[in-house]
């Protein structure tokens, strides 16, 4: 027990001695946080649109209207379709909204169309300007049909109602980005400290030839691994901490369900990503390719495969199986339903499980390729 | 002249040969850049592709049927559950089975009959928000083609007003043609800034630093053969990202191949004197690998990767413009995707230029004093 004392207080002491680590272990998450909670986001408001009145009569002054109130829309109106181009082509604009000149003829006859061109390169941007631009015309337009043509209806001899569609959002009322950020961000810290910092020490000592100085000593490998894990494990913890007192107290993202099964799963996932790291370590015992590797098979399969930022609805087969094997994807959502759903116990018992089997598997290799070594 | 070509090469080649010396290394340099690209060209889309749903219909109508018949048709959306009491509604949002529940009241076909419109209820899982807006969007304009159907079925006349849309660069809207430029150049960085990073970090680590100062080579040229080999990969990566967008993803590249990589070079110039710059601050591997990370990741959230700038507040917006990354996306998107000519992306070049200018010559200066 003294020897294990004596070990993580050496570990800590390094640690603490490196600036590099202050950097990333403290810097580094709180940079993130603000990042993440007030720098990207998803959503789109006050898209900037060119509208390119060719047609001015009232009208057309009547369908805009639709579109000013729109808090998702900045119409701006220029002159000619040419001068919209030449905003569309600088990006000064995301989409286009032309009114043809033969707009109220044809309205009359029943049957007039807008052209709307988004900038496609952004492409989930435009769709969601699309979206917004159809919803603000198709309003006015379904209204216009039953007060413009009433006669023509009733000539017909039918009336018949709309289908309307009243949304509610669950866990997510105002759809912000935001609150499925900052929980992703959790699994993004933590994997960073747990998988990426802890391989690349480990390996160093390993490159360096000191692991092995340590082993002629009558420490067991046991007590080496578990005097890395602790300091490790303490500055994972502190991330994870400094993630959910930002995202509660400055993001206003509520914590629905139990704060003690929170902390108890960010404790197994901490211990998932040290395992991982400590593997890639011992595997490769080359700071470099441990660098690779770690960045290869536990930070970018965080941020790209958890359904972190990308539904894992959304893509093939393979990915989605791929994105399923990694723990990040459970860490997630488990800390997602936890903090937005509540206690969904289905959902938290299987999460649990898969984390624990991770953690159970993913140490128990890493101290038997050290000890291997060591034999 | 002649001297310091031929001094200048033999320090690339060292360089090179040391990177590639070990086969795993030479694995791990650009197997990853082909495994990221698929990985990245198929996972990394904000497209709506599927959504599981359950339908609670209280109606059970030939309407009814006929609008979830429409949703069904879709491909999008595909029904797990037909649940008979609202009390089950939550418990199959709970365990995620169903994104979205679609409630349909008693009351919807005699409303619509007699004249009024009548709600019908999406509950929608937002834990994912891009998923819930996009999923929100798609049953909308799917309801509305219902409702003119309908409305002409029965002989009223439809709404007066079409949308005619077209989207410029990428007609369908497809996330992928958005991300896979972007990683041509964010690949090349990642690589140029860890490889250029450790180059003298390594040799200081092993002291073999000290050796190559008493070299014939002046300290000029010690920096133009470190900050070479990592270009030259990072390109390298550049062009992996480049033919897996182009012949496995079949994205249409609308550009020229001399402008695309006349900018990324001046790219990873930039990225190597940011490099060179951590590796002459860190003392060790360690610290030049830690300090590369600690700038990786917020140069990639703010570079328009994968979320894109202008909805960034106006001080990060300002904060984007000292971000080599923020010009490589957008020189690789916009010659890629919009065949832009140096006219319109020539700005891009300024601060990227500015940045390497300002870089290299700190590296320079770093080294000097910092190894004297």
């Amino acid at each position: 027990m003294s020897r294990l004392r004596a070990l993580t207080l050496k570990e800590m002491r390094q640690l603490w001695r490196d600036p590099s680590n202050w950097a990333n272990g403290l810097a580094l998450p709180a940079l993130l946080i603000v990042l993440f909670g007030y720098g990207i986001s998803l959503d789109t408001t006050n898209a900037p649109v060119a509208v390119v009145r060719e047609d001015h009569s009232p009208a057309v002054a009547d369908v805009l209207a639709g579109l000013q109130l729109s808090p998702y829309l900045s119409p701006r109106f220029v002159g000619s379709m040419k001068d919209a181009e030449a905003l569309m082509a600088s990006r000064s604009v995301d989409a286009i909204l032309r009114v043809p000149s033969n707009f109220s003829a044809e309205f009359a006859a029943g049957h007039a169309t807008v052209q709307v061109i988004v900038h496609g390169t952004d492409a989930s941007t435009a769709r969601i300007i699309q979206g917004y631009i159809a919803g603000a015309l198709g309003q006015w337009s379904a209204h216009a049909a039953d007060r413009a043509l009433p006669n023509a209806a009733g000539a017909a001899g039918g009336i018949f109602g709309s289908v309307t569609v009243e949304e509610r959002l669950w866990f997510n009322a105002a759809n912000t980005s935001t609150w499925y950020l900052v929980p992703g961000l959790v699994v993004i810290i933590m994997t960073f400290l747990g998988a990426f910092l802890t391989s690349l020490v480990v390996a160093r000592e390993w490159e360096r030839g000191t692991l092995e100085a340590l082993f002629v000593t009558p420490v067991r490998p046991v007590e080496i691994l578990l005097a890395k894990l602790i300091p490790y494990f303490a500055v994972g913890m502190i991330g994870f901490a400094m993630c959910i007192l930002a995202a509660r107290f400055l993001f206003g993202v509520p914590l629905v369900g139990s704060t003690l099964l929170l902390i108890l799963s960010s404790c197994l996932y901490m211990l998932v990503a040290l395992g991982m790291g400590l593997l890639i370590s011992s595997a490769t015992k080359n700071q470099f390719l441990a660098s690779q590797a770690a960045l290869l098979l536990s930070f970018l399969p965080a941020v790209f495969l958890s359904g972190f930022l990308f539904d894992l609805h959304n893509v093939p087969m393979v990915v989605r199986v791929i994105g399923n094997a990694m723990p990040a994807t459970h860490f997630l959502e488990l800390i997602k339903t936890l903090l937005l759903a509540g206690n969904v116990w289905p959902v938290i018992l299987r999460e649990l499980a898969v984390l624990a089997a991770y953690a159970v598997i993913l140490l128990g290799a890493a101290t038997f390729v050290t000890r291997k070594r060591i034999a | 002249m002649g001297d310091f070509l031929y001094r200048v090469l033999a320090m690339i080649r060292k360089e090179l040969r040391l990177t590639l010396k070990d086969p795993s290394s030479r694995i791990i340099l650009f197997a990853p850049a082909l495994v990221q690209s698929l990985l990245f060209g198929y996972g990394a889309t904000y497209d709506l592709v599927s959504v599981p749903y359950a339908v609670l219909d209280q109606s059970r109508s030939r309407t009814s049927a006929a609008l979830l018949a429409r949703l069904d048709s879709t491909g999008v959306f595909h029904r797990v559950a037909d649940l008979d009491r609202p009390a089950a509604v939550a418990s199959i949002i709970n365990s995620q089975t169903a994104l979205m529940v679609v409630k349909i009241a008693p009351t919807l076909e005699s409303d619509l009959f007699s004249g009024t419109d009548s709600p019908i209820q999406l509950l929608v899982d937002a834990r994912n928000s891009t998923t819930a807006g996009s999923a929100l969007s798609y049953v909308d304009s799917i309801v509305q083609a219902f409702n003119a159907e309908q409305r002409s079925s029965r002989g009223i006349a439809a709404p007066p007003l079409r949308i005619d849309a077209r989207a410029w660069f990428n007609p369908n809207l497809e996330t992928r043609w958005n991300i896979m430029p972007a990683m041509i150049a964010e690949l090349s960085l990642l690589q140029t800034l860890l490889l250029s990073a450790l180059c003298v970090a390594r040799e200081r680590e092993q002291g073999t630093f000290d050796q190559t100062l008493v070299t014939p080579l002046s300290p000029m040229e010690i920096m133009i053969g470190k900050a070479l080999p990592p270009m030259m990969i990072g390109l390298i990566q550049s062009t992996i990202v480049l033919l897996v967008t182009r012949w496995w993803f079949h994205v249409p590249f609308s550009g020229s191949l001399v402008i695309l990589y006349g900018g990324l070079v001046l790219f990873v110039l930039a990225g190597v004197g940011v490099g060179l710059s951590i590796s002459a601050l860190a003392a060790n591997m360690q610290q030049a690998m830690q300090y590369t990370f600690f700038l990786v990741m917020p140069m990639t959230l703010l570079s328009g990767l994968a979320t894109p700038v202008s909805t960034m507040p106006h001080i990060l917006q300002i904060a984007t413009l000292i971000n080599p990354l923020r010009f490589g996306v957008d020189w690789a998107r916009r010659v890629y995707l919009e065949g832009a000519d140096l006219s319109t992306v020539g700005p891009d070049l300024v601060p990227l230029a500015l940045i390497a200018t300002i870089t290299l010559p700190t590296a320079a200066w770093l080294f000097r004093n910092r190894l004297a």
